[in-house]
């Protein structure tokens, strides 16, 4: 065993992952260091073959159950996933505990948001006025089409054919890197986990961490087919550092330098990015032309409510009192040239529906995300979309309901999701919310709506309730097994129905305390 | 209609018409650390950077001075300790891709996060401090303020085009959770605790 205690961060979900020896970690003064993204504890799994993401044919619905179980039936994978979130979560809380103004944070987090989006477009023209007076060029954009349009008329006007970035889920979402393929220039992620996603052609899996679903022989396969790393060596130290050098000859000749924002403060133009790797930093300031993708609903006032959101961001997703880099751009440098592109894409549509603009508020901390059992047990690429987990089950849908129209039903509604986020969002109500909207506009298949109408006729009378479960239970214990796991039950699918009960509660109740005070 | 006008007609098609005050945010500074430096130091130490200690006697930089005796290439921005490697005479950052150590002042730190604060002032050229393989900074003990929330209130955040927190080192653990220090940026990060030379003169 290690000669260093470990710090006391909670069980592990999955014990046989405790790895006998600590070569991995990095101590100081006799402690495990897990800042960053860094665990708490060592684990070690095996080598498995990686399952990949969801099967996504057009506009068809995503068959989110489908890739979850391919996941699942990864248990290697399915547990490192499992307990690397869980970990984030248990850091997150001990964060949480060390500050006693934390919930009044949260509050404070979602007035100033809530208030924002309420005159969104006022905080969007100080933010202009101030950006341009301080010497930044600022572009709009409609939609992914437009906003792709824009940078690539920015990198033509320089003769830019190479471009560096950080990781952005906007540009995610505008599916950048394909646009820019297309049109020869060479796109070259330089965060770690977004540039193993980038060379094995995946989506990132996490809004934060992007690789979260990959074990360390997965890498090193990706590797060893395009950086020319060993294939044997699997070793965590080796692949970052051959990563790091690998990378650094395309950061220092690139043409231009992209980066993507947390945050936009009206009151002095300034955007903000949170990075722990250093490289934002060096896209922005090592080639001559910084382009920044920012999404309309990252605006806030003032600087006294960015400490409000810095404070809270890297907390709920990492477990860390802050990012190691934490940089505010105001202005171009000297000899340099600043570009921001503020992107609609859907969101001043979200706005208006009555339901869902909350969610707008997201600071995609990934906080839901680490703490839901269904998004840690069945990986982030089974959603098949940009944002995954329960902030992109009510994200997806606006995009494109019919293709996002099971991504709903990922969810046991347990409300995890909405205790933990940092700007309070109702996640598991919209989720909730979505599920009715989608049955009213027809866009859920007829078995899963057959059996809700009848449950919710079933349970809006306690009377004809409490015969059904009676039945059901009588039923249960003696029906043969293929009547009860069949293709029409999808909750037998992948478990035992539970045990009937001899007696239900209200006959309980009924029959010992029954009349009594 | 442009693009802008676009999306600021759509943005007051939809908003929200409910009335939401902005509120104003407390300094969340009742209860401070009996000694910021302490603060600083621990939580520096949590997010992987070293706190130099000051010698009990004799040169204060010896520390720092011991630090880079083995380098080859050192960009020094502080007139307490003399480099090889001018920054004045940089073209591109690029050109500072060599560097092993990079020294630079703070403008001030914060004890809640154990960060220092580098501004475009205290680098010239910001890619300094992400290019060299190692950063020291040296922090005025009395330019540590206790949270963030009296940080956004400092001028660095009003005057220059660009100021970063660094919290320790460059940090990734995308593979598996294992931290590993020296992910794009600097692989190590010293913070020297030694008061501004008002004269500017060693």
């Amino acid at each position: 065993m290690s000669p260093h205690p470990e710090p006391s961060t909670g069980a592990m979900l999955h014990p046989e992952l405790q790895a006998q020896d600590n070569t991995d970690a990095i101590f100081r003064n006799g402690r495990r260091l897990d800042h960053a993204e860094g665990t708490s504890k060592p684990l070690r799994s095996r080598p498995e073959p990686q399952p990949r993401g969801a099967k996504v044919h057009g506009n068809r619905p995503i068959d989110q159950a489908e890739a979850a179980a391919r996941f699942i039936a990864a248990p290697e994978h399915e547990k490192m996933h499992d307990e690397r979130l869980w970990d984030l979560r248990q850091k997150r809380d001990r964060e949480m505990h060390g500050i006693p103004e934390w919930e009044e944070l949260r509050s404070l987090a979602s007035a100033i948001k809530e208030h924002t989006l309420t005159r969104l477009d006022e905080y969007l023209n100080q933010f202009e006025a101030k950006a341009r007076a301080n010497g930044m060029h600022v572009h709009w954009a409609r939609d992914a089409a437009e906003h792709n349009s824009i940078v690539h008329g920015i990198l033509g006007d320089h003769g830019a054919k190479s471009l560096i970035k950080s990781k952005s889920m906007l540009t995610e979402e505008c599916g950048f890197r394909h646009y820019m393929a297309s049109v020869g220039i060479e796109v070259i992620e330089t965060d770690l986990g977004e540039r193993i996603q980038q060379l094995d052609h995946e989506d990132p899996s996490h809004v934060v961490v992007p690789a979260v679903h990959k074990l360390r022989t997965d890498v090193a396969e990706v590797f060893a087919k395009t950086i020319g790393t060993d294939p044997a060596n699997s070793d965590v130290h080796y692949l970052a550092e051959a990563q790091r050098e690998a990378t650094r000859p395309l950061i220092l000749t690139a043409d231009a330098g992209m980066t993507g924002a947390n945050f936009a403060v009206a009151e002095t133009g300034t955007f903000v990015v949170c990075t722990n790797e250093g490289n934002a930093d060096l896209s922005a300031n090592v080639p001559k032309l910084h382009i920044a993708s920012i999404g309309i609903e990252k605006i806030i006032p003032r600087l006294e409510h960015l400490a409000v959101f810095v404070r809270l961001l890297s907390r709920s997703a990492l477990g860390s009192p802050i990012t190691q880099y934490t940089s505010h751009f105001r202005g171009p440098r000297a000899g340099g040239e600043m570009h921001v592109v503020l992107v609609d894409n859907g969101r001043s549509e979200r706005l208006g529906m009555a339901e869902f603009w909350t969610s707008l508020k997201c600071i995609r901390c990934g906080a839901c995300m680490n703490t839901c059992p269904v998004y840690r047990r069945s990986g982030g690429l089974s959603y098949g979309a940009t944002y995954s987990g329960p902030i992109g089950l009510i994200i997806d849908p606006t995009f494109n309901a019919r293709k996002y129209s099971n991504l709903p039903f990922a969810s046991t509604l347990n409300g995890s999701c909405t205790n933990v986020c940092p700007v309070k969002i109702n996640i598991h109500e919209q989720i909730y919310a979505w599920r009715r909207a989608l049955v009213e506009q027809h866009e859920v298949p007829l078995t899963k709506k057959v059996a809700m109408k009848a449950a919710g006729e079933l349970l809006s009378r306690p009377a004809a309730y409490r015969a059904a479960i009676a039945a059901a239970d009588v039923a249960l214990a003696h029906l043969p097994r293929f009547v009860i796991y069949n293709g029409l039950d999808a909750w037998g699918k992948h478990r035992e129905v539970p045990h009937p009960p001899k007696q239900t509660f209200h006959s309980w109740h009924q029959a010992n305390r029954g009349g009594k005070q | 209609m442009s693009s802008r006008d676009d999306i600021l007609a759509s943005i007051r098609a939809n908003l929200p018409r409910v009335d939401r005050p902005l509120p104003g945010v407390p300094l969340f500074d009742d209860n401070p650390p009996a000694s910021l430096l302490s603060a600083f130091k621990g939580n520096l130490h949590r997010m992987g950077g070293v706190f130099l200690d000051l010698p009990p006697s004799g040169d204060v930089l010896k520390p720092v001075r011991a630090k880079i005796a083995g380098a080859q290439i050192v960009c020094s921005l502080v007139p307490e300790i003399a480099g090889n490697r001018d920054i004045s005479g940089v073209g591109a950052p690029r050109d500072l891709a060599d560097v092993d150590f990079a020294i630079v002042r703070a403008s001030f730190a914060v004890a809640e996060t154990g960060s220092v604060l580098l501004a475009d002032a205290d680098l010239n050229v910001n890619a300094v401090a992400y290019l060299a393989q190692h950063l020291i900074v040296l922090l005025d003990p009395a330019d540590i303020v206790v949270n963030l929330h009296h940080a956004y209130r400092r001028p660095a955040f009003r005057n220059g085009h660009y100021a970063a927190f660094h919290t320790g080192p460059s940090a990734t653990a995308d593979i598996e959770g294992v931290l590993i220090h020296g992910a794009q940026g600097v692989r190590s990060l010293s913070v020297l605790p030694v008061a501004r030379n008002p004269t500017g003169q060693p």
